[in-house]
């Protein structure tokens, strides 16, 4: 979807180009393309009209940064407000008390047994708190049994009462049972209910009274639609949970559901589940959450390096060579220095989106650059500037003086013979008649069949 | 006879009753839209586009609808709000695709008179595989089949005590191993034994698993192959089952169960809350499978066969 949205924002800004300048008309377009990612995504219908209202006045008046692409602009614009929607940074969760109770809710399947048996293992092992997890959910079938299993595979006890049905009486007792045998951490594991079911929205309400937990968490499935919301809102005014966690996220949902919640009841998401085993409990993330729904590598930080590195006036200088086929070795070596300022070349390549996959396994040799980097030291400052002189007693001594060879020099001259062909072509690109554009394309055409 | 007396004025009302509270929105939303104009302008558009977006029918499908209901609107003229009304159900329902006929759904043919039909549910976590099975189960047997159910979810804790559950609470037979047992081997035997005892229709429960899961994917290919060994044409029906509150993801869900597993009918749970499964118009209409039961509660009946008539009707009341 991000790749969408990339190449819709790309065609939303031909307008921009060659304005200095965000104005509420060149945005527009733009924006509209933002609202749809964003529901596309699952975000609810009125939080992304209001979102995209808010990136309007955060960007109308930005200068357009000439080192980056308008576009890569407003996607930061986006992704910093979607950050800071999500929230500044990680909020734990509250386990002091006597014992501290933690009450579980959410609608069916939305993975609350599961989270239950996770928290207890996490608070077990890398908080070293003795746990007890409470068999709250007495309708589905096999419900308590499938806590109890949970329970046994991470050695924590499980307080069930499988006669009774009043899951109010069953988590009292409990907490009483866990205060004689000095347990630290209480986990009440409660049944899904949908928020218009009062009668069970009374239910869960008359339990949370009973137990007054130092935190009741809304267990929220990654993979909700618009109806998120709703149910955020319903659970919320019932009981004013203290956080949300959210469930099922490495699946490949863009999780817009989180910045519904998120934006809807004002509280943390507290964890993330993302995976079927025990230990597959996370803390949240905003900014990968943010990521996420827009459905990017981390384009943001390589959008932030570029800006860092790359001055300025050296791009306008470097745009008016290539223009008038001027670009040399020297511009060469400096193109190549600022992309190694930018970071591990891996690392850069990871970031777009799409690549990570992509070069996760595959291993990128850094001495590429070094070797170029050498053989162009190796060039007289004439030879640097006016490539056309390097004849093969050039060559040669170049190869010799750089440690390398005469392949490699070859190389390394025509490659960047065929670089500056593209880049003067793409530099020229307006003065391009239509009639060549649909030459090229007509080629390409031809080509792909 | 259908098969689940389907929309029986009782039924009717409980599904009317799940989705008052959009209809109310709806009807609200869009008179207002409508009122006093003679034709449909952008902010009829902008509140209808509100309307299907907030149903989780997503943007494209939205997009969908609305262009054809210019169409027609610039073809046949629209007067006032039933008119539109019921072009709007129209444009909607063609996009619903849905069994041809309803003695489909009652026409269990195996193609081999000794072989049982053969359904096998599958479908991420959470979204009410195995209580599906439990209703399915019951209306079946309510309807005199004879009905084998198989255990071959060995993965989740409990999740074989959940379906023998409902097989008793079901009344039928059921066919499970330990938990961590091989799936495809419980299918196996559960087609052996459903087989031998000339059962009609065999339930094949599997776990939860998330569509981008390869190896998992892989698993329920292999299940689905080894059943063949019994049963030639087995499974007759790959039913996916759809939490109705499920967002645009859906489309991923039913576009990698179909490639692992062909699936041919759908399922769509949970509607009795205030999820109202709009994705389904659009997955209906991209991969051209039928929904074929919706779940509207957690007792034993609340499963319906789907009629998409009914299910536009609902939500544009």
């Amino acid at each position: 979807m991000f790749d969408n949205l990339s190449s819709k924002l790309e065609q939303s800004f031909r307008l921009i180009k060659g304005h200095g300048r965000i104005t509420e008309i060149n945005i527009a377009e733009a924006l509209k393309n933002v609202r749809r990612a964003l529901l596309n995504a699952d975000v609810g219908f009125e939080i992304a009209r209001d979102f995209t209202n808010k990136v309007k006045e955060k960007a109308i008046g930005e200068n357009v940064l000439k080192s980056v692409h308008p576009k890569q602009q407003i996607i930061k614009i986006v992704h910093d407000e979607l950050t800071k929607l999500m929230g500044g940074e990680q909020v734990g969760i509250n386990t002091t008390g006597d014992p501290a109770v933690i009450l579980v809710t959410g609608l069916q399947g939305s993975g609350k047994t599961t989270f239950s048996a996770k928290l207890a293992y996490l608070l077990k092992n890398k908080k070293n708190k003795s746990v007890m997890l409470v068999a709250g959910d007495v309708y589905r079938p096999a419900a308590i049994e499938q806590l109890k299993i949970l329970a046994q595979q991470i050695n924590v006890p499980v307080y069930a009462e499988d006669w009774n049905k009043n899951p109010v009486k069953i988590s009292k007792s409990a907490i009483s049972d866990a205060k004689l045998k000095g347990i630290d951490v209480v986990i009440i594991d409660t049944a899904g209910r949908l928020a218009i079911d009062k009668k069970m929205m009374r239910e869960i309400s008359n339990i949370k009274k009973a137990v007054t937990p130092q935190e009741t968490l809304f267990v929220v499935d990654a993979m909700t639609g618009q109806d998120a919301v709703n149910t955020a809102k319903e659970f919320n005014n019932i009981l004013n949970f203290d956080g949300v966690v959210l469930t099922k996220l490495d699946g490949d949902t863009r999780g817009g559901a989180a910045l519904s919640v998120r934006t809807v009841v004002k509280k943390p998401i507290k964890f993330v589940g993302v995976g079927e085993k025990i230990e597959a409990l996370d803390v949240f993330y905003p900014k990968r959450m943010a990521d996420r729904i827009l459905g990017m590598g981390d384009i943001v930080s390589f959008v932030e390096k570029a800006q860092e590195q790359i001055d300025e006036d050296d791009m306008r200088i470097l745009q008016r060579r290539l223009s008038k086929n001027q670009f040399d070795f020297n511009d060469f070596l400096k193109q190549l220095r600022q992309i190694k300022k930018m970071g591990n070349i891996k690392d850069l390549v990871g970031m777009i989106p799409g690549m990570k996959k992509i070069v996760k396994d595959t291993d990128i040799n850094e001495d590429v650059f070094k070797n170029i980097e050498a053989i162009i030291l190796s060039m007289t400052p004439e030879e640097r500037e006016n490539p056309k002189i390097i004849n093969g007693s050039r060559r040669q001594r170049i190869a010799k003086g750089s440690g390398t060879n005469m392949q490699e020099v070859n190389r390394l001259i025509k490659q960047f013979a065929d670089t500056r062909k593209i880049m003067q072509k793409y530099s020229g690109g307006n003065k391009m008649t239509k009639a060549m554009r649909n030459k090229r394309r007509n080629k390409w055409k031809r080509r792909r069949k | 006879m259908a098969l689940f007396g389907i929309f029986s004025k009782k039924k009717k009302e409980k599904l009317d009753k799940g989705l008052k509270k959009t209809k109310e929105n709806v009807f609200k939303k869009l008179t207002r839209a409508v009122a006093g104009k003679s034709k449909v302008d952008d902010n009829f558009l902008d509140n209808l586009e509100e309307i299907l977006i907030s149903s989780d029918i997503g943007i494209d499908t939205t997009l969908k609808i609305i262009d054809r209901l210019e169409a027609r609107v610039a073809k046949d003229k629209y007067f006032g709000i039933n008119g539109l009304n019921k072009m709007l159900k129209d444009e909607i329902a063609g996009l619903l695709s849905e069994n041809q006929s309803i003695e489909n759904t009652n026409n269990w043919n195996s193609n081999n008179t000794n072989d049982p039909y053969v359904i096998m549910i599958v479908g991420v976590n959470g979204v009410g595989k195995t209580t599906t099975i439990g209703k399915l189960a019951h209306q079946f047997k309510k309807d005199g089949k004879k009905v084998y159910l198989g255990a071959a979810d060995t993965f989740r804790a409990a999740a074989v005590e959940q379906l023998d559950i409902w097989a008793k609470r079901a009344g039928v037979p059921i066919v499970k191993q330990k938990t961590g047992a091989d799936p495809a081997a419980v299918a196996f035997d559960t087609l052996k034994s459903a087989k031998t005892n000339n059962a009609d229709i065999v339930i094949i429960d599997t776990a939860g698993r998330l569509h981008n899961k390869k190896h998992l994917m892989d698993e329920l290919s292999k299940i689905k192959r080894v059943m063949k060994k019994i049963v030639p044409n087995a499974p007759h029906e790959i039913l996916l089952i759809l939490d109705g509150s499920t967002g645009q993801n859906a489309f991923e869900q039913a576009k990698q169960f179909t490639k692992a597993t062909e699936v041919n009918a759908i399922a769509v749970t949970k509607l009795d809350g205030t999820a109202k499964g709009g994705v389904v118009i659009g997955i209906s209409d991209q991969f051209k499978i039928p929904v074929k039961y919706i779940g509207i509660g957690e007792q034993i009946r609340d499963l319906q066969v789907f009629n998409k008539k009914e299910f536009v009707d609902s939500l544009f009341k």
